[in-house]
């Protein structure tokens, strides 16, 4: 909205492979959340070129960019962003509500990826009525929903403590098992040492990308 | 547009917060019961005033003579004439656009001296001579017998038909009237029929004590001849008395010797023009009641606009999630447009309903407590029902307009950062 215009990514080019479970890490600052937002179509790259599943990514209007975040993305948030008097079900639901699937079908497909995060008990809670990890294994879910191509998490464990970051790195960890691609913006390093590889933001440009060993998450827990 | 899914998240969304929602509903439930209200308030006034003319056939005027005010022919100024029984089968065969033409003499009159006499009791009454037509310009009830007829007329039988003033004051209770004679300045007559004014107010007792003749037994028993007083002349359906009534002056000028321009020979009373008039003044009021009600009205839905502004703000976070879960900018458009639609339809019924029953009250107080001078029945019709429906929709739709396009202003990135 300002006028004046920041150059926060000063040239980054990197490819994620399906499959891959990528940690960008990066100070505040270094570009990591900008970086995020252009792979999750919320923002615009002024130049340069995304292409996603061989589908180039560019003159996206709004309602296109809606189509494309509902069927590739699925996005994680820091503060989890569930909606608050909607309860879990209701919340996972909602992606399959813009995808336009009827109502019975919906449920029972929210309902799946509730069992799968292992909340199926607490389907009818409202978000205020679960703990902080809770909100977000149904974020979680709701980011699943869809079956999306890729998962976007932004500082997934920022609000958590020690333990419930492991666990939900635990299940990001099962959910990358089986095959879908994840990137994990972070600051955290052990957080980031449970992902394949990780990619070093500065300034806006990568000062480093490596893979790493994976720790898995259980270990801690 | 309006699934079960759009339903629960709209009602969910308005029942978030409950007490806001009705605050606001509240603006436009009083600005349509006001709107309401005063239509019907207009309304009421317009039936008690229009009720003063009676059921008389609107599209009526009545005609007399007056002196002549110019010379013609060789007659002088200042001459005096009368309308003959003949003018009337003149005019019907010319003029074919009149529906009824009734010559009209009167006797006596509204408090003045004794006229009528049965036995021991006498009364002073307003004795017509009319025609059978006369009935069908000024609707009555004929509670028992007949009304005059046209064998009554060539018969020039001594028969009359009264009304129930003449009933109360020359009879006694329960007393049969039909077959009765009574004396009218002298003359005996037989009561065929009684009637009352079909819907008469305020001049209700003048004109049940109304005595009605044959036009032709009244010429002959009062020495009228064929001699016409006056004359009611109703125009057809679909054509103004108004725009008749010059062909009619003409003709009578001609049948009379009267001069073509002098307009003061003939006087005339055009039912249709006051009427009209009057017509006039009250689609008017129609229109300042619709007008102040809307002006009403429009805070109301500028109070949703503006409550609509404040969800907007509030929910700038949950927009963004949405339209990161997939949420099209169409969707959150009318998913907002819809509530503001459906705050301020709900709202509008309600005031509808409760405006109703305001006037539900009103009328049963008004029917408890006897007629109130110029105001009658307050209501209004469907058709003002459905117009404020439409004028809720319209409201609603330009009351979520601005609250639904900000609602998709922000870029999906800013709305999720914003706490």
């Amino acid at each position: 909205m300002g006028s004046n215009s920041l150059h926060v990514l000063k040239g980054i080019n990197f490819d994620v492979k399906e499959g891959e479970l990528v940690s960008i890490m990066g100070s505040s600052g270094s570009g990591k959340s900008t970086l995020l937002n252009i792979l999750g179509m919320l923002d615009e790259a002024d130049s340069g070129e995304y292409i996603l599943d061989n589908v180039p990514i560019k003159n996206l209007n709004e309602k296109i960019a809606a189509k494309y975040r509902n069927e590739f993305l699925g996005f994680i948030f820091q503060s989890f962003n569930l909606i608050n008097y909607k309860s879990a079900l209701d919340n996972v639901s909602m992606p399959l509500y813009y995808k336009g699937i009827k109502r019975k079908e919906r449920t029972e497909k929210a309902m799946h990826y509730l069992e799968k995060v292992g909340l199926a008990e607490w389907s009818h809670h409202l978000p205020s009525e679960l703990s902080g990890g809770q909100k977000q294994r149904v974020a979680i879910a709701r980011a699943l929903a869809s079956d999306p191509k890729v998962l976007l998490a932004d500082e997934p464990t920022g609000a958590l403590d020690t333990k419930t970051s492991y666990e939900v790195m635990e299940l990001i960890q099962g959910i990358n098992d089986d095959g879908k691609t994840i990137l994990v913006v972070t600051h955290e390093d052990d957080i980031a040492h449970m992902t394949k590889r990780i990619v070093n933001l500065k300034d806006g440009l990568i000062i480093d990308d490596s893979p790493v060993q994976q720790v898995r998450a259980s270990v801690h827990v | 547009m309006f699934s079960r899914d759009r339903w629960d998240e709209i009602l969910e969304a308005l029942n978030a917060n409950k007490f806001r929602t009705l605050l606001t509903a509240f603006g436009v439930f009083w600005g349509i019961t006001i709107l309401v209200l005063l239509l019907a308030l207009t309304n009421g006034l317009k039936n008690g005033v229009t009720a003063d003319f009676g059921d008389f056939a609107t599209n009526s005027m009545f005609m007399w003579t007056q002196g002549t005010s110019k010379p013609y022919k060789g007659l002088p100024k200042g001459r005096y004439f009368n309308y003959k029984v003949d003018d009337i089968a003149a005019l019907k065969s010319e003029i074919p656009n009149l529906k009824y033409v009734s010559p009209r003499n009167q006797l006596g009159g509204y408090n003045g001296a004794n006229n009528v006499v049965r036995g021991t009791k006498t009364g002073a009454f307003e004795i017509y001579g009319d025609y059978p037509e006369y009935i069908k310009q000024q609707p009555m009830d004929i509670l028992q017998g007949r009304f005059i007829s046209y064998s009554d007329i060539e018969a020039k039988r001594k028969i009359c038909v009264i009304g129930t003033g003449v009933v109360k004051g020359l009879y006694d209770k329960d007393e049969d009237v039909l077959g009765t004679y009574i004396k009218v300045n002298g003359v005996n007559f037989l009561v065929v029929g009684t009637f009352k004014m079909s819907n008469s107010q305020g001049d209700g007792e003048q004109d049940a004590s109304t005595i009605y003749m044959p036009f032709s037994t009244f010429g002959q028993a009062f020495n009228r001849g064929d001699n016409v007083g006056w004359m009611a002349i109703t125009a057809i359906d679909g054509v103004s008395i108004t725009t008749l009534k010059q062909q009619v002056f003409d003709l009578m000028k001609s049948r009379h010797k009267v001069h073509p321009d002098d307009d003061r020979a003939i006087g005339h009373f055009d039912l249709s023009e006051q009427f009209e008039r009057i017509n006039g003044l009250f689609s008017i009021l129609t229109l300042v009641g619709y007008f102040v009600g809307a002006l009403v009205l429009m805070s109301g839905i500028i109070g949703i606009s503006n409550i609509m502004l404040i969800v907007v703000k509030e929910r700038t976070k949950e927009i963004g999630v949405r339209r990161a879960l997939g949420a099209s900018p169409w969707s959150i458009k009318s998913q907002i447009l819809q509530e503001s639609l459906i705050l301020t339809i709900l709202s509008g019924m309600l005031g509808i309903s409760f405006a109703a029953f305001v006037i539900w009250i009103m009328n049963t107080i008004l029917d408890n407590a006897g007629p109130v001078e110029n105001f009658a029945n307050p209501s209004v019709s469907m058709q003002v029902v459905f117009t404020a429906l439409i004028i809720l929709v319209v409201s609603g739709v330009l009351a979520g307009l601005i609250p639904a396009n900000s609602a998709t202003k922000m870029k999906p990135v800013d709305a999720l950062r914003i706490d």
